[in-house]
C-alpha cells in the first residue's frame, strides 16, 4: 500500500483548522495554572499556599472549559472528529510523544521518587508541590497531603474538566452525557471525597484503611493485605461491613450487574481508570491497535495478569491465616481448598454449559485453571506463615504491586495514552476487566446490535474503538458484537454514519447471531449459506 | 487443476464474490485492480480528507488476509477482454488466462460535456486518485479560496462536507429546485436545504453550470452559472452529477452492453462464463421498483454473495429483498425502508412529520386504497432494519406501523423519542383527511 497520501497530508496539513484566538487565550490560562504547579515542583515557596493552589487549579479548569466551549459550542451538534489524524497531539505526532514522555516521567516520579515532589520524610513538613496541596488536604481529611493526595486531586480535576469537554463534544448524544456525568460523580464522590472524609473518622482507637468503595478486588489488589484486614477487623462493625461489602461486590453485586448491563456498568460508568480514559483520554482512543496480532497479545496478557493476581492474593491471605481450626475456622488449608473448590466449580460449570460456544478458548482457559490449581497445591506444600514456594509472600505481593499495580497500570497505562491509546491498561492488563469480560462474554444480556444490512464498511467504528475491537468486521457481516473486552462506551454507535450499531440489554437468546443474516438479501440464499 | 476465477475490480462486489467463492471452494482466485493494491471502503474516502481516519483504516481486511485465504491480488489495468480465448489483455501488454470472469469494475463520475470539464483542478469524488487530486488542489483555504460543487446528490453533499471540514468556502450548484428532490419528498428536501445553509455552505438551487474557466496555466479560476451568467471565482470544481458504469474498455469485446454490462437474474452476461456484478451490472429488466443499475454499496455486496453461489455449482438467482438504504447529510442521518417517492405515485399517500428543532423528520408512505404500509424515510432517527423488513413482508397497514413505531426505534439508549408525538400528529392528519 502506498502511504504517499498520508505523507502529503501531514506535510500540507499538520493542523487543518488550527486553534482560534479564544482557544489560544484558554490554553494560556490553563498553562499559567500548570506553571504554578511547576514552580511549586521546583520548590518555590508560595506565601499563601491555599490561595495559590486555588488559583492554579481554578485556572487549569477554566482554561479547559473555555477551550471546550470554543471548540464545540461554536458549531452545530454532531460528530466532532475533524482533523483528529492531522493534529500532532492525537496522531502520535511530536506533541503526542512529548505528552507521553511527560506523563510517563510524572508517573515514575510519583510512584518511585515522591521526595522529588516534596514529600516530607521522617515526619518533616511537606515542601514543593505536595506542600502546595497541604491546605486542601487539611480541609478534607485534617491531615497534610501526600503524593497520593496530589495525584488524586489532579486526577479528579482531569476527569471533571475533560468530562465537561466530552459532554460538549457529544451534546447531541444523551448516552454519552449521562455516562460521563456518572464517571465524574463516582470519581469526585467515591474515589476522592468519601475516602478523605472517612479518614476524618480515624482516631487513636479507631482507624479505617483508605477505601474507595467502588474499587473492587482484583483491580484493588491490596484489599486483602494483612494490614487492611487487621484494621477492618479492629474497626468492628463498620470495618467488618466494609470488608463484607468488598467480598459481596466481587461475588454477588458485580456478576449481577454485569449480567444485566454488561461490564460497561463498571468499566465506562463507574471505574476511575475508565473514567480518566473516557474523559482526559478521549483524544487518544483512535490510537489503539486493531490488528489481529494485538488481539492475540491482549488475550494472553490480560489472563496472565488475572492468574498472577489470583495466585498472589491467595498466597498473601494464606500467609496470615493460622493452622489451628479451633482458633479460627478459616485456616490455611480450609482457605486453599475453598479457593480450589470455587475455581473448579466455575471452570467445570463454564465448560459444561458453554464449552461449545468457547471452542478453542476453552483450551486456553484450562491452561490458566491448571496453573492456578498447581500453584495452590504448591502453596500447601511449601507454605509457612511467612513463605510460599520458599519465597516471601510479601515478595510476590510487592512484585505484583510494582510490575502490575504501578508500572503496567500507571506508567504504561496512563503515561502511554498518546502512544498506545487510552485503554492500554484496561485492555491488556486489568484483571478486573478480565473477570467482568469473562462474565460479559458468557452470561450477560448486553450486546451491540448490528442493524441488518446497513453497514458500508467505512471503518469509523473500528477506528474509534478504544479497546481495539474491529467492530466493522462484525457489522459488515450483520453479526452482533459480543466481545469480552467491550467496555460499552458507545462511541462506535455514535460515530457510525449509517445508524448501524446500538448498545442494548436484551434476551440471552440470539444474542450472538453468528449466522450471516444480511437482511435485504434473498431469504432462500441466506438459509443455504447458514446451513453450511 | 482448479478452475481459475478472474475478478476485475477490488471493490465490495468483487471482494465479496472472492471471499464467498473461497468459503465454498478451492478455486484459484485472482482479483485485478489498477486503483489500489488492497480492498478499501470507497464510502470512507471522505473521512480521510476530513482527518477522521487514515487510509489504512478504510481497509476492512489486514494485508495478510489475502495470502492466508489464497486470494491472489494483481495490480494492473485490463484494456481488453478476449472471450474467445478466455484471456485478459493488460495495458502493459501482459496476458492472463481465466476460466470464469467476473466483471466488477464499478462506476466513474459523470461528465456532461461542459466546457472546461477536464481542466486542472476539476475533479469527481469517486476513486482514491480523486482524493489525492483534491488533497493537491485543496489542502487548505489558502491554496483553495473557494470550491464550487456541481450536482446535488449524495457525493456532492459529501464533498461539500469534506471541504467544509477544512474551512474552505463552498458554493453548491444544484440543478433541481430543492436538494435531491427527485428522491426525497419535499418536506425532507427542504429541511436538508436549511441544514446545508446552517453549515454556511452557499447553496444555489435551480442553478446549472455553463462553463468552467481557466487561468493562463490551464488551471481552474472560476465557473459561469447558466441561469444568471454570474462568474464565481474558485480554485477547485467538484463534478458530482452522479456516476455511470466504468465499462469503456469493454466496447468491442462482444459482451452485450447497455449503460452497463447487461446481465440476467443469474448475473450472467451474453457470453458463457462471464458475469457482471455491482455498480457496472445492468439488469435486462428492473427488479421491482429498483433501478436496472443500482450503484449502492449493499447491492454490490449481495450480488457478490449470490454470484459466488452460482460459481460454486449452486446456481442462484439474484433476488434482492425489500429496498433499503441510508446516507448522512452533514450531521443528519437518513435511513429508508421500502419505497417513499420524491414525486408520489398516483396510488401513494404520504404522511410527513418534522421535529421543531428542524433536524429530525419522517415521511411514511402507504397505499391510498388499501392502507398498506409501503415505506418510510427517517432523518435524525435511527430505525431497525429487521423490524421494517418484517412489516413490509407482512404487508402491515399504516395504522399498525404508526402505533408500533417505537418497536422499530434504533436510537442509542436514553435518547428522547418522538414516537408519541409522531403518532398524535398522524392521528390528527387522519381526522383531517377522513
Amino acid at each position: 500500500m502506498s502511504n504517499k497520501l498520508d505523507h502529503s497530508m501531514s506535510l500540507a496539513n499538520p493542523d487543518t483548522k488550527g486553534v482560534s484566538t479564544k482557544q489560544k487565550i484558554a490554553l494560556a490560562i490553563g498553562l499559567i495554572g500548570l506553571l504554578i504547579l511547576a514552580l511549586a515542583l521546583l520548590n518555590t515557596n508560595f506565601p499563601n499556599q491555599g490561595v495559590f493552589l486555588t488559583v492554579s487549579l481554578g485556572l487549569i479548569t477554566t482554561g479547559t472549559i473555555l477551550f471546550a466551549n470554543e471548540a464545540y459550542l461554536t458549531k452545530l451538534e454532531g460528530i466532532k472528529n475533524d482533523g483528529v489524524w492531522f493534529k500532532s497531539i492525537s496522531s502520535r505526532g511530536v506533541l503526542g510523544w512529548l505528552t507521553g514522555v511527560g506523563l510517563t516521567a510524572f508517573y515514575i516520579v510519583l510512584y518511585f521518587y515522591p521526595d522529588l515532589l516534596g514529600m516530607g520524610v521522617n515526619g518533616d513538613a511537606n515542601t514543593g508541590l505536595i506542600g502546595l496541596f497541604d491546605p486542601l488536604s487539611r480541609i478534607l481529611s485534617g491531615n497534610p497531603a501526600s503524593q497520593w493526595f496530589v495525584y488524586g486531586t489532579l486526577y479528579t480535576i482531569a476527569i471533571i474538566a475533560f468530562g465537561y469537554k466530552f459532554i460538549l463534544k457529544y451534546r447531541h448524544n444523551r448516552y454519552q452525557q449521562i455516562r460521563t456525568v456518572s464517571v465524574m460523580f463516582f470519581q469526585l464522590g467515591f474515589a476522592f471525597l468519601i475516602p478523605e472524609f472517612m479518614a476524618r473518622l480515624n482516631s487513636e482507637s479507631f482507624s479505617l484503611p483508605y477505601y474507595d468503595l467502588k474499587n473492587m478486588w482484583p483491580l484493588n489488589y491490596y484489599n486483602f493485605d494483612q494490614y487492611r484486614i487487621d484494621s477492618f477487623i479492629k474497626a468492628e462493625t463498620i470495618g467488618l461491613s466494609l470488608l463484607i461489602f468488598g467480598i459481596v461486590s466481587i461475588f454477588v453485586i458485580s456478576p449481577f450487574l454485569t449480567y444485566k448491563f454488561g461490564k460497561r456498568w463498571y468499566c465506562s460508568w463507574v471505574c476511575g481508570c475508565g473514567g480518566l480514559a473516557e474523559t482526559a483520554g478521549d483524544s487518544f482512543r483512535q490510537l489503539s491497535s486493531k490488528k489481529m496480532s494485538a488481539w492475540k497479545l491482549e488475550r494472553w496478557l490480560i489472563h496472565t495478569v488475572l492468574v498472577f493476581s489470583v495466585v498472589m492474593t491467595t498466597a498473601v491471605i494464606h500467609t496470615y491465616l493460622g493452622y489451628d481450626p479451633n482458633k479460627y475456622w478459616l485456616t490455611k488449608d480450609v482457605f486453599l481448598i475453598s479457593v480450589a473448590g470455587f475455581l473448579t466449580l466455575v471452570f467445570g460449570g463454564v465448560l459444561f454449559f458453554k464449552g461449545k460456544e468457547l471452542g478453542k478458548d476453552a483450551k486456553y482457559g484450562a491452561i490458566g485453571f491448571f496453573v492456578v490449581i498447581l500453584a495452590l497445591v504448591g502453596m500447601h506444600y511449601t507454605g509457612t506463615t511467612s513463605e510460599v514456594f520458599f519465597l516471601k509472600a510479601g515478595g510476590l505481593r510487592s512484585a505484583y504491586g510494582l510490575y502490575i499495580g504501578s508500572i503496567f497500570s500507571g506508567v504504561i497505562g496512563t503515561g502511554f495514552y498518546p502512544i498506545l491509546g487510552n485503554r492500554a491498561w484496561c485492555r491488556f492488563g486489568c484483571p478486573m476487566a478480565a473477570i467482568l469480560g469473562f462474565q460479559q462474554r458468557l452470561f450477560s444480556k448486553f450486546r451491540i446490535t448490528t442493524n441488518g444490512g446497513q453497514c458500508i464498511s467505512c471503518g469509523n467504528c473500528s477506528t474509534y474503538c478504544e479497546m481495539g475491537i474491529d467492530v466493522r468486521a462484525y457489522a459488515q457481516k450483520g453479526e452482533n458484537i459480543v466481545r469480552s473486552s467491550c467496555v460499552g462506551c458507545g462511541v462506535c454507535s455514535a460515530v457510525c454514519p449509517r445508524g448501524v450499531l446500538k448498545l442494548e440489554n436484551d434476551k440471552l437468546d440470539g444474542r450472538i447471531n453468528s449466522n450471516e443474516i444480511l437482511l435485504g438479501n434473498d431469504v432462500d440464499l441466506m438459509d443455504y449459506v447458514n446451513k453450511k | 487443476m482448479e478452475e481459475h476465477i478472474a475478478i476485475i475490480g477490488n471493490g465490495i462486489s468483487g471482494v465479496t464474490a472472492a471471499r464467498h467463492i473461497r468459503k465454498n471452494s478451492n478455486k484459484h482466485i485472482t482479483i485485478i485492480s489498477a486503483e489500489t493494491d488492497y480492498f478499501f471502503s470507497r464510502t470512507a474516502l471522505m473521512y480521510i480528507y476530513m482527518g477522521h481516519m487514515k487510509f489504512e483504516h478504510t481497509q476492512p481486511y489486514e494485508n495478510w488476509f489475502w495470502k492466508k485465504n489464497r486470494i491472489e491480488l494483481k495490480n494492473g489495468f485490463v484494456s481488453k477482454v478476449n472471450h474467445k480465448e478466455n484471456k485478459l489483455e493488460f495495458a502493459n501488454g501482459e496476458v492472463l488466462k481465466y476460466d470464469k470472469l467476473i466483471i466488477a469494475v464499478g462506476s466513474k463520475p459523470n461528465k456532461f460535456g461542459w466546457p472546461g470539464q477536464d481542466l486542472d483542478g476539476v475533479m469527481g469524488m469517486y476513486h482514491k486518485q480523486d482524493l489525492e487530486n483534491l488533497e493537491k488542489h485543496a489542502p487548505n483555504n489558502k491554496v483553495c479560496k473557494r470550491a464550487v460543487i456541481v450536482g446535488g446528490g449524495l457525493i456532492g453533499i459529501e464533498l461539500a462536507e469534506m471541504l467544509n471540514s477544512r474551512n474552505i468556502p463552498v458554493t453548491f450548484l444544484v440543478r433541481e429546485k430543492s436538494f435531491w428532490d427527485a428522491v426525497l419528498p419535499a418536506g425532507e428536501s427542504a429541511m436538508i436545504n436549511r441544514h446545508i445553509q446552517n453549515h454556511h455552505i452557499d447553496l444555489r438551487l435551480g442553478a446549472n453550470l455553463k462553463e468552467i474557466i481557466a487561468d493562463e496555466n490551464g488551471k481552474v479560476k472560476g465557473v459561469v452559472v447558466q441561469e444568471t451568467g454570474e462568474v464565481i471565482d474558485c480554485n477547485v470544481v467538484g463534478l458530482t452529477p452522479g456516476v455511470s458504469p466504468n465499462i469503456d474498455f469493454l466496447k468491442d469485446s462482444g459482451i452485450e452492453l447497455g449503460r452497463g454490462v447487461k446481465v440476467n437474474r443469474f448475473l450472467e452476461t451474453n457470453i458463457p462464463n462471464i458475469y457482471a456484478i455491482g455498480d457496472c451490472a445492468e439488469q435486462h429488466e428492473a427488479i421491482g421498483n429498483r433501478r436496472p443499475i443500482e450503484a449502492v454499496w449493499y447491492t454490490g455486496r449481495m450480488m457478490g454473495e449470490t454470484l459466488a453461489q452460482t460459481i460454486c455449482e449452486n446456481k442462484t438467482e439474484y433476488k434482492p429483498g425489500h429496498w433499503f438504504n441510508s446516507a448522512k447529510f452533514l450531521d443528519i442521518e437518513y435511513q429508508t425502508y421500502g419505497w417513499v417517492f420524491g414525486n408520489p405515485k398516483e396510488y401513494e399517500q404520504q404522511f410527513h412529520w418534522i421535529h421543531e428543532d428542524d433536524t429530525k423528520c419522517i415521511t411514511v408512505s402507504y397505499h391510498k386504497e388499501t392502507s398498506e404500509f409501503l415505506g418510510i424515510n427517517t432523518f435524525g432517527i435511527r430505525m431497525r432494519h429487521e423490524v421494517f423488513d418484517k412489516w413490509l413482508t407482512e404487508k402491515r397497514d399504516i395504522d399498525y406501523v404508526m402505533q408500533h413505531l417505537a418497536e422499530a426505534n434504533f436510537d442509542p439508549e436514553f435518547y428522547s423519542t418522538s414516537e408519541s408525538e409522531i403518532l398524535s400528529a398522524y392521528k390528527k392528519s387522519q381526522l383531517q383527511t377522513a
